[in-house]
């Protein structure tokens, strides 16, 4: 009784005390997330006690009493939200995220909110203010990043979904790190609103499930236009699993030849070619395609979202909320100490690199070029479905979870764990990191990318993918 | 550098020759659309609030908060850009500019920067006896910032946020003006079109229309422009005409001197009528623009601009050619009719209930407008609405006051919020025809004045006019002239 279906379906029986499902949750994540070896999954949540004065209605919307994480980047009410910065430490948003709303609305359970890289910049969720946090499968190890709280906290089984977000794979390449379904969905899907902006243009609020099921019922219940979100796109929200026992049947999988390179390990590649092979029998047709301007998108990637976030950062000043160093003599200086003092080394890097990146006179190689890099990497794509291909199938991350600090100090290296997810952000796509196995014991995903809207697809062929690799537990 | 080099040794032949430079300006206008909400989010764009009360997520830059565009906004914006003659463009891009200042909450301001919403208009002024097309580059929207105040709390600067959003437009002028006369001319025209428009208040002491002047001068007859410099904080008209003369005399007597100009910004102090430098071109920022990611490009129907461009309010031009029209009227009366879109409204109203537009153009051009002008006020804030001043020129009409004494009651009409009839009846002020009241008057100056009445009769019958005025202050100007004229003349020629 771990996933989102059963847990609301035994609240509304009556089955459960409606509140047991968010007790459960909350004492599993204390239990798991605090001292030396503990996963720092969260950064806020209900105590025992609160949990233990919850009282859920049975009848309360689509999932009564499922609890849910959230990523400590989306402002709610009752828990501070603080991006994992010391700029924000204590910093209590007086209005609520669209999504949390939604949740709210359909009557989840919000227990806690999850530990990130700073300001969701990050790969392995090291760049937390709040320390790093452990992956369930390997404590020794990262859980990927920049959700890599909200990923945490599913894989241990404490809630069976949570929110995260995804700028270049920061929902996707986690979930792959933890062997749990990650989704993006597609750019306008999900109100943005109430989400902190680390780069507005590539910024998707995305799920994490123990299933691609859970993964699903959570989009259903966020998804849809939000008229405090210009970005937010007004049209019809499909049924997402309507696919969900179509099978492989007929499916055509792109296989884009970029993706298969010498970038992945030995062991991704492996488990690729079986979940490929899998599908396969179970009825899919491979096709091999081209997406010929993949190597130019880490590039565009980092600097599209450097500048962005330059930019979103700049309201963080000491003015009005949050962090104020006032020891210096001027105004000049309370800006400079603030921000010293608020921002970590990885926030910092990136708001130089992207105030760089807009300057005057660097503004047309930089910033100009990345947007035409864009316009390339989103036409490949097109090209691509328009020519009968039904999802792309791709590794996540090239690599498993690595250890952690083994790339802090080589950001170069860390922007690398994106090279596979950027694209669909870059394109405003929907994809999804599905389970396909282990390699050395460590999950790994696999990546399925749909045409725009296309979710419905994405989410028939990520439950294809489950089924034919049901049972499997081979290690590559 | 090499591209100056033909100019310099120019100028230099130039300065010996005690050559004379001609002014060029150009003007940023920063106009506060009529708006009910801001330009991103619903707060009420109220002026005068208690600071920090019309304030949301959104225009306080709280993280996670985003934009969405007000439409009204946007409507008032083309019709601004319509009613100046510009070209409206279907696809707008709003971009932000970025730098770091307390009262711009997000470290960013939204504004337009390289598709703006309109551009190529052109605004003609009627200065220096001729007439002059002054194009208008572009005319943008932007969102305003919130106010510093450094003298409410001592040692500290306080931030107002009440303002932070308000929307704006930006309209641009080529530097097509030459004299701080045509800056102004240009302006007052600007204004009056804008109100007749109805798309701000434009009142500058609330600074709902705000002014930039780029100076430059140049030698008459070059084809290059000088080196310019912005002239910042310029709250009124004659802000502007001052300081423009100001900047033009440093700048000629630098220039020849045989100095250069500094690409700089100044401020203007309205107090001591001086300028000090803000900041130069090597301080200045960069304000790294580029496109809002959060909003999508601002795209308006063809149709909607059509449906916009049909609506618009009558300007100006048109407004004088209807009237001259309508009630055969002068045009140079109308010109005074037509100053403001409210006097000539109001004239308009008063026209419809006296029925006669002659004597109701008199009294607008004549009285009315000494009456604001006295008390300063505009004719809207006047407490004397078109029917009271109608039932006022009745009463002229019908002999119960004489003309002088109905400019006396408008003028208590004006001061007191009374209306004609009461303040005729309660100070008795009704002319008198009664002939045993007239009597007694002439009886009296006759009595008084018995030299002139001497000389009048000896031929000097001008003397006439003496004796109506005499006889009008003994009856504090409630005699009826035409009367007392016939009954002067029978006693006098007696």
């Amino acid at each position: 009784m771990t996933d989102i279906a059963s847990m609301a379906e035994a609240v509304r029986d009556g089955g459960v005390d409606a509140a047991e499902p968010a007790r459960t949750a909350v004492a599993r994540l204390h239990e798991q997330n605090e001292g030396a070896q503990g996963l720092n999954a969260f950064l806020a949540a209900l105590s025992n006690a609160e949990a233990a004065a919850l009282e859920v209605p049975r009848d309360g919307g689509r999932i009564p009493g499922v609890p849910i994480a959230v990523k400590d980047n989306m402002a709610t009410l009752e828990f501070p939200t603080t991006c994992g910065s010391k700029i924000l430490e204590g910093y209590r948003s007086p209005y609520e995220a669209t999504v949390v709303q939604r949740l709210r609305q359909e009557g989840a359970v919000i227990v806690g909110k999850t530990n990130l890289d700073e300001f969701a910049m990050g790969s392995s969720t090291e760049n937390s203010a709040y320390g790093p946090v452990r992956n369930p499968r390997d404590l020794a190890r990262v859980p990927g990043g920049s959700s890599g709280g909200s990923a945490a906290a599913v894989a241990a089984g404490i809630v069976p979904a949570a929110l995260g977000s995804d700028t270049g794979g920061s929902v996707r390449q986690p979930a792959s790190f933890c062997g749990v379904v990650g989704l993006k969905p597609t750019y306008g899907r999900v109100s943005r609103y109430g989400l902190v902006a680390f780069a507005s243009s590539l910024d998707q609020v995305g799920m994490f499930g123990g299933t691609v099921a859970d993964a699903a019922e959570l989009l259903q219940v966020v998804a849809g236009h939000d008229a405090r979100d210009s970005t937010s796109v007004d049209r019809p929200v499909p049924e997402f699993s309507e696919g969900r026992d179509a099978g492989a049947e007929g499916l055509v999988v792109g296989v884009p030849a970029e993706y298969f390179g010498d970038a992945s390990e030995p062991g991704v590649k492996a488990r690729c070619q079986a979940a490929l092979a899998a599908l396969e029998t179970n009825g899919a047709h491979i096709r091999e395609v081209s997406l010929p301007h993949t190597e130019y998108a880490l590039s565009a990637y980092y600097v599209i979202a450097t500048a962005e976030a330059s930019s979103n950062l700049a309201r963080f000043d000491g003015v009005r909320y949050g962090l104020r160093d006032s020891a210096g003599e001027d105004l000049g200086e309370m800006y400079e100490r603030t921000r010293t003092a608020g921002f970590g080394r990885e926030v910092k890097r990136r708001i130089l690199l992207g105030t760089f990146a807009l300057t005057a006179g660097y503004h047309d190689q930089y910033y100009g070029r990345a947007q035409s890099v864009r316009g390339l990497v989103s036409g490949d794509f097109a090209i691509v479905f328009a020519g009968g291909v039904d999802v792309l199938f791709t590794p996540t991350s090239p690599t498993v979870a690595f250890p952690l600090g083994a790339r802090v100090q080589d950001p170069l290296q860390m922007y690398l764990a994106d090279v596979f997810t950027v694209t669909a952000n870059l394109a405003g796509l929907p994809a999804i990191s599905v389970p396909i196995g282990t390699s050395d014991g460590l999950p790994v995903g696999g990546q399925l990318i749909a045409p725009q809207w296309g979710e419905t697809a994405l989410f028939r062929a990520a439950f294809a993918l489950e089924e034919a690799l049901a049972g499997e537990n081979s290690d590559g | 550098m090499a591209i100056d080099e033909p100019v310099v040794p120019l100028r230099r032949e130039r300065v010996g020759r005690r050559m004379s430079w001609e002014m060029v300006i150009g003007l940023e206008i920063h106009v506060q659309l009529r708006t009910a909400e801001k330009l991103f989010c619903s707060d009420e764009t109220v002026f005068g609030a208690a600071p920090n009360s019309r304030v949301c997520p959104v225009c306080l830059g709280l993280p996670g908060a985003l934009p969405v565009l007000n439409g009204e906004a946007v409507d008032l914006a083309i019709v601004a850009a319509l009613g100046l003659d510009c070209q409206v463009h279907e696809v707008s891009v709003f971009a932000r500019k970025s730098y770091f200042y307390p009262d711009l909450p997000k470290g960013y301001q939204i504004t337009q920067f390289s598709e703006p919403l309109a551009t190529e208009g052109t605004v003609l002024v009627d200065s220096e006896g001729a007439v002059h097309p002054i194009r208008i580059r572009r005319i943008h929207m932007e969102e305003d910032a919130g106010k510093s105040i450094h003298d409410r709390i001592s040692g500290s600067t306080a931030v107002d946020l009440n303002r932070a959003g308000v929307p704006l437009v930006e309209i641009v002028t080529e530097p097509d003006l030459r004299s701080p006369t045509q800056a102004r001319t240009f302006l007052q025209e600007l204004k009056r079109t804008l109100e007749y428009l109805d798309v701000s208040d434009c009142n500058m002491e609330e600074g709902s229309l705000r002014v930039d002047a780029n100076v430059s001068l140049w030698p008459e007859g070059a084809e290059e422009y000088g080196v310019k410099t912005e002239v910042k904080n310029l709250n009124s008209f004659s802000a502007v005409e001052r300081s423009v003369v100001a900047e033009a005399k440093r700048q000629t007597a630098i220039l020849e001197a045989g100095g250069e100009i500094v690409q700089e910004t100044l401020l203007w102090d309205e107090r001591d009528g001086t300028l000090r430098s803000m900041r130069s071109k090597e301080e200045s920022h960069d304000y790294r623009y580029f496109p809002d990611p959060d909003l999508p490009p601002l795209r308006i129907d063809p149709e909607r601009i059509r449906q916009l461009q049909a609506e618009l309010p009558e300007l100006p031009a048109q407004r004088l050619m209807r009237l001259m029209e309508e009630h055969d009227l002068d045009g140079n009366d109308v010109e005074v009719l037509i100053a403001s879109r409210s006097l000539a409204d109001y004239f308009e109203a008063l026209a419809e209930i006296v029925g006669e537009a002659k004597a109701a153009a008199n009294w607008v051009r004549g009285p009315l407008l000494k009456e604001t002008n006295r008390v300063q006020r505009s004719v809207d804030d006047l407490a004397i609405r078109p029917a009271s001043l109608a039932e006022l020129i009745g009463l002229v009409e019908d002999g119960t006051v004489s003309g002088t004494m109905g400019r006396k009651v408008l003028g208590k009409m004006v001061d007191s919020g009374k209306t004609a009839r009461e303040i005729i009846e309660t100070e008795g002020l009704s002319q008198v025809q009664d002939s045993d009241e007239l009597n007694a008057w002439v009886d009296a100056v006759i009595e008084e004045n018995s030299d002139e009445v001497e000389r009048y009769r000896s031929g000097e019958t001008r003397l006439i006019g003496y004796f109506v005025g005499q006889t009008m202050k003994k009856s504090q100007g409630r005699a009826d002239p035409k009367a007392l004229s016939a009954l002067l003349r029978g006693r006098l020629d007696e």
